[in-house]
C-alpha cells in the first residue's frame, strides 16, 4: 500500500560508516607515515583500519545512532507533541484556550524580527496568542534547572534507580514497537519484509517493567504517600496485566501471529468474512482492521481500558491520586527526576496508543488511494509504488487519535478507587478477556473469518 | 501493612484550607481519623469586642471569603435584635436576593472543589465559569467579587441598581440550563456514582447528634431549614420546600446541593417580583444595650451569632457557630470503614471552610 519514508537501520549504517570513516582518516596518516618512513606495503596499522571500517564495528555504531534516533523520536518529537496535545485538548474540554506560550512571545524576537515585514508577522501578534507549543519546552528547561533533592530517609541508591528503570523501560518500548516498514530497530528483514516474530511479547514485556520502577520509587522515597501509591501500582499491575496479555492472546489466536509486522501486512488486505461453506465475501472499500472483526469488540473493549491503566491515566490514576496522596508515588521527586517520571507516562501513554494502532487499527498501513503506481524503470513490466503520505504519517496520525481519545475520556471522568478498580480487573476483564479468547477460538476454528 | 497514621494536613491537595485530618489507616482501609484544627484562629471572637458594631460588619464578612454576605448577614440580624431594630421591607427582599445569589455561588464553589477531589477537574472550571456570572451578580449590586460587606445592620447599604432585576432573570435562565449540564456530567457518569454512594454515609440520629446541619443534615433525610423552621427577613413570605434526601452520604450530599442551587434560583425570581419600593436602610443606634440572639441557614449550615452589648457602642461579647465546626467532629463517624481514597470524597462532600471553622 504505502511505503516507508525511514530506512532506519539503512540511514544509521550509512552515518556509521561516515563516522567511522572519519575516526579511520587520522589512523591512515600514521599508517601512511610509518610506510613513508620504511615499514612494509599494508602499513602496520591496516588492520586496525579493516577493523575500524568493517561491517561488524559499523553495524554496533549503527545501533547506537539508531537507539539514539529513536530517544530523539520519543523525546523530542512524541514527548513534547503528546503534551502539548492534551494540554490543549483538555483546556478546550474546560472551555479555554490553554498554553499560548509561542515562539511570537520571545521579547528579543518579537524587538528584532518584529519590524521586518513577512519575516517579523508572528512576532507583531500579543505575546500570548501563540499555539503554546513552546510551553512544553520552557516546562522541561525549568525542571532542568530545579534543585534535585533526595530525602534524607531514602534509600538512596533505589530513590535514584527507580526513574532510570522507569525512563529505560520506556525508551525502551520505542525500540521494540516498529514505527513502519523501514522505521524499526527490532526485527529482520526476511524475503524483502521485516519480521519479528516476537515482537508483541517483547512489547508487553516492555510495559510491565515500569510498574516495578513505580513500585521501588514509592518504596525507595520512604514516605507514606509514596509508600500507598507504589504498593497500588503494584496492585494495579496484577491486576491488569493479565487482561492485557489475555485480550492480546484472543487477537493472537484468531491472526496466528505475534509479529507486528505480520499484523499489519494482515490488516492491510482488503476487509474479508468467512461465511462457513459458503466461502467467503469481501468489503469494499475496508481495509482488513481487526477492529471489524466482531469476535474481538470485546477482547477491543478490554485492551483499551487495560492499556489506559497501564498508562495511568484518569479514571485508574489511583497511584499518584494527587486529591488523597498529594502526587503519590512521585511526590519526594524533584527536578528533572520529577520530569522523567512524570513525563514518560505520556510516553508510555503513546506507546500503548501505538500498540492499539498496531493490534486493532492496521498499524502503519494507510488508505490504499494515497499510493500513485509508476512504470518500474529498473524491471520493466512491473510497477512501482510511491507514497504521497508515507506509512510514518498514518501511523502517527492513527496513534495521536487513539490518544485524544484517551485525553478525552480522563477529563470526563472521576478517579476510581482502589478496591474498585481491583474489582473491575478481576471480576469484569478477566472474564471478558477469557472469553473473548473462546469466541476467537471458535472462529479460528469454524473458519467464520 | 500496620497500622499507621497519615497527616493529611495542614498542607495537603485534600484540605481545602489550612487544618490537617489525621487518618489511622490499615493498609487502605481507614480505621480512625482525627480532625485537627487551629491552624487558621484568628481570635474573631475577640476582635469584635473592640470594633464598634456596624465596624465588625466587615470582618464577619472574611469569617468565609466564599460566603461573605450570609455571614455579615447573620451578624446584622443578631445585632438588629439587640437594638430592637425594624428593617425596610424593601432591605428584606434586598437580603434575601443577595443571600441565595451568595448561596449559589457557594454552593458552585463547592462543586468546583469537589470534582477535582474525585479527579474530575474539568468540573473546576466548568462549575467556576458557571460561579463567575453570580459573582458578576453580585458585583452589580455591591460592588465587589469578594468580601462584599452588603447587609447593613439596619438593612442593606445600597439599593439595587436599575434592570437589576433583569440581570439576574437573563443569569438564571442561562444557568438552568448549564445546570442541567452539570446534572448529565455527574449523575450520568457511572464512575461518579460508584465513588459517592454509599460513601460518608450517617444516619439522621447521629448527624443530629453531632450538630451536623445544613445540607449535610438534610441530605440525612431530615427536612431542617432555617429559612422554614425559624424564618426570618422576607422567607416568610417566598413559597419554596427545603432540599431532602435520604441517601445520607456523598451523592446525597451533592444531590441536596444542586437541588438549593434549583431552589435558590426560584427564591431569588420570587424575592424579585414581589420586592416594594421604600428606603433600603434604617439608621441604627449607636449604643445599644442587651442581647441579641440570631441564627440563619447559612450556605454551609446554621449559623449562629450570639451578640451582648452592654452600652458601649462596640459589643461586650460576641459569640459565633460555625456549622463547619460541627460537621467537622462529625468526619470520623462517616470515615471509620472507608477507603483512602474516600477521604477526600467524604471531606469534599462535606464543605468545608476553615475560615468560618477555625474562627
Amino acid at each position: 500500500m504505502t511505503g516507508a519514508l525511514i530506512d532506519l537501520f539503512g540511514w544509521s549504517y550509512a552515518l556509521a560508516s561516515f563516522v567511522l570513516w572519519l575516526v579511520s582518516l587520522p589512523i591512515a596518516l600514521v599508517n601512511w607515515v610509518a610506510m613513508q618512513t620504511g615499514a612494509a606495503s599494508p602499513g602496520p596499522l591496516a588492520g586496525l583500519i579493516g577493523w575500524v571500517t568493517g561491517p561488524g564495528l559499523t553495524g554496533f555504531v549503527a545501533v547506537i545512532v539508531a537507539v539514539n534516533i529513536l530517544l530523539l523520536w520519543a523525546t523530542l518529537l512524541h514527548l513534547l507533541t503528546v503534551m502539548w496535545i492534551e494540554r490543549k485538548m483538555y483546556s478546550r474540554l474546560q472551555d479555554r484556550r490553554g498554553i499560548m506560550i509561542g515562539l511570537g512571545s520571545s521579547d528579543i524576537l518579537r524587538r528584532t524580527l518584529g519590524p521586518i515585514p513577512l519575516l517579523g508577522r508572528p512576532f507583531r501578534k500579543p505575546s500570548h496568542l501563540g499555539t503554546g507549543f513552546l510551553q512544553t519546552v520552557a516546562d522541561g528547561v525549568k525542571l532542568f534547572q530545579k534543585e534535585v533533592i533526595t530525602p534524607t530517609n531514602a534509600d538512596r541508591w533505589m530513590f535514584h534507580a527507580a526513574p532510570v528503570i522507569i525512563a529505560s523501560s520506556t525508551l525502551f518500548l520505542f525500540v521494540a514497537i516498529p514505527w513502519s516498514d523501514g522505521f524499526w530497530l527490532m526485527g529482520s528483514m526476511r524475503d524483502g519484509v521485516p519480521v519479528n516474530p516476537w515482537g508483541i511479547l517483547v512489547i508487553l514485556g516492555a510495559f510491565s517493567v515500569a510498574p516495578l520502577g513505580i513500585l521501588i520509587a514509592g518504596w525507595a522515597s520512604n514516605n507514606k504517600y509514596t509508600l500507598l501509591g507504589g504498593m497500588r501500582a503494584a496492585a494495579q499491575l496484577m491486576s491488569y496485566e493479565i487482561p492485557l496479555l489475555l485480550s492480546i492472546i484472543a487477537l493472537v489466536v484468531l491472526a496466528g501471529t505475534l509479529d507486528p509486522f505480520q499484523l499489519v501486512r494482515n490488516q492491510s488486505q482488503p476487509l474479508t468474512f468467512g461465511l462457513g461453506p459458503l466461502g467467503r465475501i469481501q468489503v469494499p472499500f475496508l481495509p482488513n482492521w481487526y477492529i471489524f472483526n466482531p469476535v474481538l469488540w470485546i477482547a477491543f473493549v478490554v485492551l483499551f481500558v487495560t492499556v489506559i491503566a497501564e498508562a495511568e491515566r484518569i479514571p485508574f490514576d489511583i497511584p499518584e491520586a494527587e486529591a488523597e496522596l498529594v502526587e503519590g508515588w512521585t511526590t519526594e521527586y524533584s527536578g528533572m527526576r520529577f520530569g522523567l517520571v512524570f513525563g514518560f507516562k505520556w510516553l508510555r501513554a503513546i506507546a500503548g496508543a501505538a500498540l492499539i494502532a498496531i493490534l486493532f487499527f492496521g498499524g502503519w498501513s494507510g488508505p490504499v488511494f494515497m499510493t500513485v503506481w509508476t512504470p518500474n524503470l529498473a524491471a520493466p513490466g512491473t510497477q512501482y509504488p510511491i507514497p504521497i503520505l508515507p506509512q510514518e504519517f498514518w501511523f502517527t496520525v492513527k496513534i495521536y487519535v487513539i490518544f485524544i481519545v484517551f485525553v478525552w475520556i480522563g477529563w470526563s471522568v472521576p478517579r476510581i478507587r482502589i478496591d474498585q478498580i481491583l474489582n473491575l480487573g478481576w471480576k469484569t476483564l478477566i472474564p471478558l478477556s477469557i472469553l473473548s479468547i473462546l469466541l476467537a477460538t471458535l472462529a479460528r476454528g469454524f473458519r467464520w473469518f | 501493612m500496620a497500622e499507621m497514621w497519615i497527616n493529611m494536613g495542614p498542607q495537603h491537595p485534600m484540605t481545602h484550607g489550612l487544618w490537617n485530618l489525621r487518618i489511622k489507616v490499615d493498609g487502605e482501609t481507614i480505621v480512625d481519623a482525627e480532625p485537627e484544627i487551629g491552624y487558621l484562629h484568628r481570635g474573631y471572637e475577640k476582635i469584635m469586642e473592640v470594633r464598634e458594631f456596624q465596624k465588625n460588619v466587615v470582618l464577619t464578612d472574611r469569617l468565609c471569603y466564599v460566603s461573605s454576605i450570609t455571614w455579615s448577614h447573620c451578624y446584622c440580624l443578631a445585632c438588629e435584635a439587640v437594638m430592637d431594630l425594624d428593617v425596610p421591607e424593601r432591605a428584606k427582599y434586598l437580603r434575601v436576593v443577595t443571600n441565595e445569589l451568595q448561596r449559589i455561588a457557594s454552593h458552585l464553589m463547592w462543586l468546583a472543589a469537589f470534582g477535582p477531589d474525585l479527579g474530575l477537574l474539568t468540573a473546576l472550571l466548568w462549575a467556576l465559569r458557571e460561579r463567575e456570572l453570580f459573582l458578576d451578580l453580585i458585583q452589580l449590586i455591591s460592588g465587589a467579587r469578594m468580601n462584599q460587606n452588603y447587609p447593613r445592620i439596619g438593612g442593606v447599604r445600597n439599593d439595587a441598581p436599575p434592570d437589576f432585576e433583569k440581570y439576574c432573570r437573563k443569569v438564571i435562565v442561562h444557568f438552568r440550563k448549564k445546570l442541567a449540564e452539570h446534572e448529565m456530567v455527574f449523575e450520568q457518569s457511572k464512575l461518579f456514582q460508584v465513588r459517592t454512594v454509599g460513601v460518608g454515609r450517617i444516619s439522621k440520629e447521629a448527624a443530629i447528634d453531632w450538630g451536623v446541619t445544613g445540607p449535610n443534615l438534610r441530605a440525612c433525610g431530615a427536612a431542617i431549614d432555617l429559612r422554614k423552621l425559624d424564618p426570618y427577613d422576607a422567607y416568610p413570605q417566598l413559597e419554596f420546600a427545603p432540599a431532602v434526601e435520604h441517601g445520607g452520604d456523598s451523592y446525597a450530599r451533592y444531590k441536596v446541593r444542586v437541588e438549593e442551587m434549583k431552589t435558590s434560583c426560584d427564591i431569588i425570581l420570587q424575592a424579585l417580583k414581589k420586592m416594594p419600593a421604600g428606603p433600603y436602610r434604617v439608621k441604627p443606634p449607636r449604643r445599644c444595650e442587651g442581647e441579641g440572639f440570631r441564627r440563619t441557614e447559612d450556605s454551609r449550615g446554621e449559623a449562629l451569632f450570639y451578640v451582648i452589648g452592654d452600652g458601649d457602642d462596640r459589643p461586650y461579647r460576641v459569640k459565633i457557630r460555625s456549622p463547619v465546626f460541627s460537621s467537622i467532629a462529625a468526619a470520623p463517624i462517616m470515615m471509620r470503614g472507608s477507603k483512602v481514597a474516600d477521604v477526600v470524597a467524604i471531606m469534599g462532600s462535606i464543605d468545608v471552610c476553615v475560615g468560618e471553622m477555625d474562627k
